[in-house]
């Protein structure tokens, strides 16, 4: 009984009024989420456990009295067995294993009424746990439905916690719930299922060695760390709480059971069902025979064999649709907005070094994070509509088929198509795949899915370079490269996941177990909620990444500064003189036109005399082979922060004034720009081709990197995608060019 | 005896057993045990996976892990 004693040593040293900690566990699709938003009112707050990528959501209801419960959302799992990263997080966070936790007072373990034998597989390794519980017995009316009654005082007399009955999306028992948790804390049960006689005999005798190693832990603990040794195979993470000697004899005992052929890993599982399937029976009634549900009908259509994957495409097509057309007009205003407010700051300003990264470095850094904000709330709004409806679990069983052929799962495709709108809601979305393995390798393919970044690039290239003609007299050329430009992205992507999966990243291989949980109808308010969640997330976490880098490109685009050159210099001031002189408005206005062409001149003389243009020029042995010269070296590295700043760059270095992708003067200068050394054109279809190539697989955009460096918690994984995406560009835009010479293309 | 793999849709069976090796564990903790019933309600567009009923909810598994699973059929549910 150590365990108490403990509780209030912690309490003295802490604040004297020390503030309750409850956990809300459950399995995922209870309705979790709505629980927890319902409790908080949404009060809460959202970050990482140290360390991992799981994400920690808390927030504070207030008891009787007023006064504040933070409450702990755990990850929704199946199990507390930690074989997948979200268990491990959810075990701990029970236990207080956490780095700078504590273990919560209190549990609510949500179960689900129509689903009660699985779910409370769940709950007994929660009770175990020897924690104080609650048990919150949610969608009771989903089991109305479906004709069965459960008992939930019996429930609650066979478990011997509370039980609170809720219908959670109607919020019909939350204020029970509330009063459950504010109460006087219930005390924790003993464990009431029976193990295999062998094995619980092996267990015991583990369970006093630990006695004598770690006298700190309390009985219950030592039991279940006892039987958690033995009976999971992947507990080497337990290792480190245990003595080497504990473990010597975990392997002994094993193998004896091995050799009696009882299988130690089966028991903990089949004892617990043993328990549950008759209580389970004893709880619950069915009150009348259901016949086929709403969602069988729903589902019969949706995952019908012809009609389910032309819907499971129309569905994405409609998504991907709205993202395009609705992100359009909120990423205009954040644009003119961005130019609006360096305009106002540049005008209020004094002219300095300051100004000048202020307007274009801080300002111009900001825009270029917040112009993802609309693609990525839309999208989220409509996965979120997916995943709560139930959709999305169809949706991989429809594509699972197809995904595991390149060794991925059906749980990537959202993830692979929502690249085609952007790859940083497309990666954040791989959180849903369950496998490390397959969400890394979806990871790591995402960004070579053509985004609608690449679009400007294509778009200026096309114009200028792809004769406007068409094949067979419908199919225009133009129209014919993009499609290709977009196949070639998905061909390796495709090709990029079965290598990575096969050579580079390490892991299990994954057992393609998911439930298909009932359509649901979902709860518009906790859709928004995470919509908003995941907006706040990228801007907080990316944004900042992004941000410090804008603002490094604009040091390295404005210095050094060198002296203006002196026939630029010459011809602008005879010009500013002819403006003065002039009285006509018409020449006086065409003089000004003048004029910004060759302040434009000058931008671009200062840009290739910045660091920046010296790395143009330091590039240029490097992309000779691939048919650019300096100056698309210089787009290059202007757009490692985003690919469509390529196009701006290229505005500049070529000094056309607002070169925006349509632009005709950008093109015309394009095409006639001649290189000084041996006077034949810089562009060719060819190179304009090799270009296009190079952006189809460079990893040109540092959001991405940012992305994946938060998703993965490491910068090696970022870097590595950085690394094989450039390489790839490179090898690619050889190919293309140098292949297109030797077919004697020019 | 047949395995999971073999059942029809609206075929019902009792697991008995393992074609090899030990189960699963993540099978085990979704219910999948020797003396549980199972319903195959349907095959995925493309074949596979496949849509079971167990213990009262629906899950979804590949052929290659239904193949492990032996079958005692028990009938089918018509309609």
């Amino acid at each position: 009984m150590s365990e108490p004693a403990q509780v209030l040593e912690g309490a003295a040293t802490q604040t004297p009024q020390r503030q309750r900690l409850v956990a809300l566990a459950g399995n995922p699709n209870v309705g979790k989420t709505t629980v927890f938003n319902r409790l908080t009112r949404l009060h809460h707050k959202v970050g990482n456990y140290p360390g991992v990528t799981v994400e920690r959501k808390s927030g504070f209801v207030a008891d009787c009295d007023g006064v504040p419960i933070e409450i702990v959302d755990v990850p929704g799992t199946y199990s507390l067995n930690p074989r997948s990263l979200d268990e491990e997080v959810a075990y701990r966070v029970l236990i207080g294993a956490i780095e700078g936790s504590r273990p919560p007072d209190l549990v609510v373990c949500l179960v689900d009424a129509s689903n009660l034998e699985r779910n409370l597989y769940l709950a007994s390794q929660v009770l175990d746990l020897g924690r104080p519980t609650v048990i919150a017995l949610n969608m009771v009316d989903a089991a109305d439905g479906a004709g069965i009654e459960v008992d939930a005082n019996m429930l609650s007399e066979e478990l011997g916690v509370p039980v609170v009955p809720l219908v959670a999306s109607r919020g019909d028992g939350i204020e029970a719930l509330r009063a459950a948790i504010s109460g006087p804390l219930p005390i924790p049960v003993r464990r009431r299922w029976q193990l295999d006689a062998a094995v619980e005999r092996e267990v015991n005798d583990l369970a006093r060695r630990l006695e004598h190693d770690l006298p700190a832990l309390s009985a219950q603990q030592r039991f279940s760390d006892a039987l958690r040794a033995l009976t999971q195979r992947g507990a080497d993470f337990f290792e480190v709480h245990h003595t080497p000697g504990f473990w010597t004899q975990v392997r002994a005992v094993r193998a004896q059971l091995e050799n009696e052929g009882v299988s130690s890993e089966q028991a903990e599982v089949v004892g617990r069902y043993d328990w549950i399937t008759p209580l389970a029976a004893r709880v619950s009634r069915r009150v009348s025979q259901p016949g086929p549900t709403a969602s069988d009908k729903i589902d019969r259509l949706l995952t019908h064999r012809v009609a389910g994957p032309i819907l499971f495409f129309v569905i994405l097509a409609l998504v991907f649709q709205s993202v395009f057309t609705w992100a359009a007009p909120f990423m205009d205003a954040i644009d003119n907005a961005t130019v609006a407010a360096g305009d106002w700051l540049g005008a209020s300003l004094p002219e300095g070094p300051v100004r000048d990264l202020l307007v274009d470095g801080v300002v111009a850094g900001v825009g270029s994070v917040v112009i993802f904000l609309p693609q990525i709330l839309i999208l989220f709004f409509f996965l979120g509509l997916l995943e709560d409806t139930g959709y999305m679990a169809r949706a991989a069983f429809i594509m699972d088929r197809i995904m595991k052929r390149v060794g991925l799962s059906g749980r990537s495709v959202v993830p692979l198509v929502s690249g085609f709108a952007c790859a940083i809601p497309g990666i954040m979305a791989a959180r849903t795949i369950e496998n490390q393995r397959d969400r890394l390798v979806t990871i790591m393919v995402t960004p070579l899915m053509t985004c609608s970044a690449r679009l400007p690039v294509y778009a200026l290239l096309i114009a200028a370079f792809i004769p406007a003609g068409h094949a067979f007299g419908f199919l225009s050329y133009q129209g014919l490269t993009l499609l290709a430009l977009y196949l070639l992205g998905v061909v390796f992507a495709v090709a990029a996941a079965w290598l990575l999966k096969r050579f580079v990243v390490q892991g299990n291989q994954s057992v393609f177990v998911m439930e298909l949980p009932p359509y649901r109808m979902p709860r518009l308010r906790d859709v928004v909620w995470r919509m908003l969640e995941r907006g706040r997330l990228f801007l907080r976490r990316a944004g900042t990444i992004i941000f410090a880098a804008a603002v490094v490109l604009w040091f390295l685009a404005t210095y050094p500064q060198v002296e203006p050159s002196v026939a630029i210099e010459t011809r602008h001031a005879e010009l500013s003189e002819l403006q003065a002189s002039a009285s006509d408005a018409r020449v006086r206005e065409e003089i000004a036109a003048q004029l910004a062409q060759i302040e434009d001149e000058r931008a671009g003389y200062a840009l290739s005399q910045s660091a920046m243009g010296k790395m143009g020029r330091f590039l240029e042995p490097a992309i000779t082979p691939l048919g650019y010269d300096w100056k698309i070296g210089v787009a290059l590295v202007a757009s490692l922060a985003a690919r469509e700043v390529a196009v701006g760059a290229l505005g500049t270095i070529y000094s056309v004034q607002d070169a925006d992708e349509t632009s005709m003067s950008l093109i015309d200068r394009m095409r006639a720009d001649v290189d000084p050394d041996t006077g034949r054109p810089t562009w060719t279809p060819l190179v304009a081709a090799s270009l296009m190539v190079f952006f189809v697989f460079a990893c040109q955009c540092l959001a991405t990197v940012a992305v994946v460096k938060r998703e993965t918690d490491s910068w090696r994984w970022a870097l590595f995608l950085f690394g094989y995406m450039s390489a790839l560009a490179w090898g690619a835009a050889f190919v293309t060019y140098q292949g297109g010479r030797l077919l004697g293309l020019t | 005896m047949v395995t999971l793999k073999e059942l029809n849709p609206r075929e019902r069976g009792v697991v008995v057993g393992w074609a090899e090796g030990a189960p699963p564990t993540r099978l085990l903790e979704m219910g999948v045990m020797t003396g549980t019933e199972i319903e195959v309600v349907k095959l995925a567009p493309f074949g596979d996976p496949i849509e079971i009923e167990l213990r009262g909810y629906r899950l979804s598994l590949r052929k290659r892990e239904a193949e492990q699973i032996e079958i005692e059929r028990l009938g089918s549910t018509h309609e």
